[in-house]
């Protein structure tokens, strides 16, 4: 924990607002409030926080369709982001892209996907790109465990590999794809690191719940991969708390599988725990910490609710050819 | 005669077809829903509910629940259908086909013609397609205007439960590669379905409203917002020859044709962008040899040129709509 007190409250509080963000989503979804699919990353907090609290903005992340944590570590506005999700015209994307499109381009935050799989390629190339600039920048591709089963998530590592780009593949193995399990997609069996190890990559394996563990090792990567020794892969074990998108009735869980990881295998419980123990950071700080970022939240939703919204002319706006 | 869900549909037609002919595979991702998992198989029974209850039927064997992995489920549908299979493959959203591209455009759809017609391909490949769900860029395409575009394969757009099991059948049992496109907007929709097991022959077009005035041609969804304008266009006596081609390829041109002698007037509905489209390509099909019969300029009535955008406004206004045909019918009326 080689970390100072206002980098634990930084890093915390990216966290607290990612949980509040996607605990708040869940329960407007279900009114009805909210269109579209949404596909929420709460449980897996640690992992975009530890991997974006070592990034500049000059390096830059592709996301997934599970993108909104990820956004939120890499420094998207809150608020733009409720917006966009609300589908309104003052949204980071103007509300045409909606949950699974939200990129912010100057934060190096290069697009959520919703195509499993496409991002790997694209980080491969912004890889090439921070390469040819030659500033020790950085590209980081996010992929769960299904999307490691692309094609062009294979291709994307090979050419990384040729091409000695600084790219780094972080996989989020959280036991799910859609609704099929990890065990059964993922032939390896063992993991998905031993794959990317196979492709010629230095690979890494950590606890995705606990943030320290991801960021002591990204600590490790990013030495390793700015120094100019070409790509690395990362595997982090994680945990899902809602289901694929919402809506989704998750009877392929185990009895009391989700009581169980929000009991034991919590990021934000995790490190309150370890901060306290350590004599870090106290229970008070984290409380407050928690309001905070319920209070952003809070505002973003007010927002988004009194927000312009789109317009039929909007439609032909942004195309690169008009008929 | 006996009323059901689209989806369900093509859920009983597959499972009708497994059993008459033990060739007939499915595959796809989560089409089982829940392999490894504490659920099990069938927690789920697909994305769509287009597949629940197959594996515990028909097993491990006929029912493949596949990887994340479009190009290796068309690769291996390709291979299976070489191999005197019958596989079902699901795509789940069209706009996958991207991932999948080469294997439906250079193999699946050439095997024949390149093999010198020594080879039969029966592959059904099987996508929801369209908007209507604030599902965005990636999640809302049609894939007919490009698939019908790849000389080699039949696309079969059904529009009612009905369509679905006629033309699910004749895909099922036919020799060549079938893109079979399900509107994810209609999956819910009920219709009444004849019994016994009969089916529809590609190239066959359905007359939904007869008329005299104007005649109006559609797919998929865009048949039930051309048939609700025109019932409103009948109030005012207009009447509109609405025509659902239900396959673009092979596409039932004599249907088109024989209409078009008589009202003189064309409407086209689609849902995609209109450059290089089934819109223009219909047009150009009645231009050519309808042109004689033509009283007015062809109206097409079609999605902007611009990807599907996400927030409702901009898919309302993004979509055609009743108004947008019942406008486009009285403009091809007003021209002298
Ligand atoms: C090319 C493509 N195929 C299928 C899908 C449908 N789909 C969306 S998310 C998903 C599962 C992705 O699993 P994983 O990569 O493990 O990420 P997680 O959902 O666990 O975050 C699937 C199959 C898609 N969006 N794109």
């Amino acid at each position: 924990m080689q970390l100072s007190r206002d980098e634990l409250i930084q890093a915390y509080r990216k966290m607290a607002t990612i949980r509040a963000f996607e605990e708040r989503l869940h329960d407007i979804i279900a009114t009805g409030e909210i269109a579209g699919f949404t596909h929420l990353y709460c449980g897996q907090e640690a992992v975009a926080v530890g991997v974006c609290e070592h990034l500049a903005i000059e390096d830059k992340i592709v996301s997934t369709h599970r993108g909104h944590g990820h956004c939120l570590a890499k420094g998207c506005d809150v608020t733009g982001m409720m917006k966009e999700i609300w589908g309104s015209r003052e949204g980071l994307c103007k509300g045409k892209g909606g949950s699974m499109h939200i990129a912010d381009i100057d934060k190096g935050m290069l697009g959520a996907n919703g195509i499993v799989g496409a991002g790997a390629p694209i980080a491969v190339g912004a890889a090439m790109s921070c390469k040819l600039d030659g500033e020790g920048r950085v590209a980081i591709t996010f992929s769960g465990d299904g999307a490691c089963n692309q094609g062009t998530t294979f291709e994307a590592m090979n050419m990384a590999v040729v091409t000695k780009a600084p790219c780094i593949f972080v996989f989020e193995n959280n036991h799910y794809s859609e609704h099929t399990g990890f065990e059964y997609a993922v032939g390896t069996q063992k993991d998905i690191a031993s794959r990317a190890e196979a492709f010629g990559m230095k690979v890494w394996r950590a606890d995705g719940c606990d943030f320290f563990a991801v960021h002591d090792t990204m600590r490790e990567i990013l030495e390793y991969v700015r120094a100019g020794n070409g790509p690395a892969a990362v595997e982090f074990d994680t945990e899902r708390f809602y289901g694929h998108f919402e809506g989704d009735p998750q009877n392929y869980r185990g009895e009391g599988e989700l009581d169980r990881i929000r009991e034991t295998r919590d990021c934000l419980k995790i490190f309150r725990q370890k901060v306290t123990e350590a004599g870090l950071l106290d229970e008070a700080v984290i409380d407050e910490l928690n309001e905070a970022a319920e209070a952003d939240v809070d505002a973003a939703v007010e927002a988004s609710r009194a927000a312009d919204r789109p317009t039929a002319e909007d439609v032909l706006t942004d195309v690169y050819v008009e008929y | 005669m006996a009323k059901m869900m689209y989806r369900d549909a093509v859920r009983l037609t597959i499972a009708e077809e497994m059993e008459r002919d033990e060739s007939v595979v499915v595959l796809g991702e989560d089409v089982v829903g829940g392999m490894g998992t504490d659920g099990g198989p069938e927690a789920i029974g697909g994305i769509w509910s287009t597949s629940t209850g197959l594996f515990d039927k028909f097993g491990a064997n006929r029912v493949i629940d596949t990887p994340i992995s479009e190009s290796a489920i068309v690769g291996a549908a390709a291979g299976l259908a070489l191999s005197g299979k019958r596989p079902v493959a699901e795509l789940m959203f069209a706009d996958f086909i991207g991932v999948s591209l080469d294997q439906i455009w250079n193999q699946i759809g050439k095997f024949r013609y390149m093999f010198g017609g020594k080879t039969r391909c029966p592959a059904v490949i099987r996508m929801a397609y369209g908007g209507g769900y604030n599902a965005a860029a990636q999640h809302s395409q049609c894939a007919h205007q490009i698939l019908t575009g790849m000389a080699g394969l039949k696309v079969v757009m059904p529009s009612t439960p009905e369509d679905v099991r006629g033309l699910l059948r004749t895909a099922l049992r036919g020799d060549d590669p079938v893109m079979f496109l399900e509107h994810k907007a209609l999956y819910a929709v009920e219709g009444e379905v004849p019994d016994g097991d009969w089916t529809i022959p590609f190239a066959h077009a359905r007359q939904v409203t007869s008329g005299e005035d104007v005649t109006v041609l559609a797919t998929g969804l865009m048949v039930g917002i051309a048939e609700a304008a025109a019932e409103a266009a009948a109030e005012d006596g207009i009447g509109v020859d609405l025509i659902d081609l239900r396959t673009t390829s092979p596409l039932d041109e004599e249907a088109i044709l024989d209409s078009v002698e008589v009202t003189g007037r064309l409407v086209i509905v689609d849902e995609a962008p209109p450059r290089c489209s089934l819109a223009t390509d219909l047009a150009a099909l009645v231009a050519n040899k309808a042109f004689s019969s033509l009283k007015a300029p062809i109206e097409m009535v079609t999605a902007p040129h611009t990807p599907v955008p996400f927030a409702s406004e901009l898919e309302q206004a993004y979509l055609p709509s009743p108004d947008d045909v019942e406008a486009a019918v009285r403009k091809t009326l007003a021209y002298r």
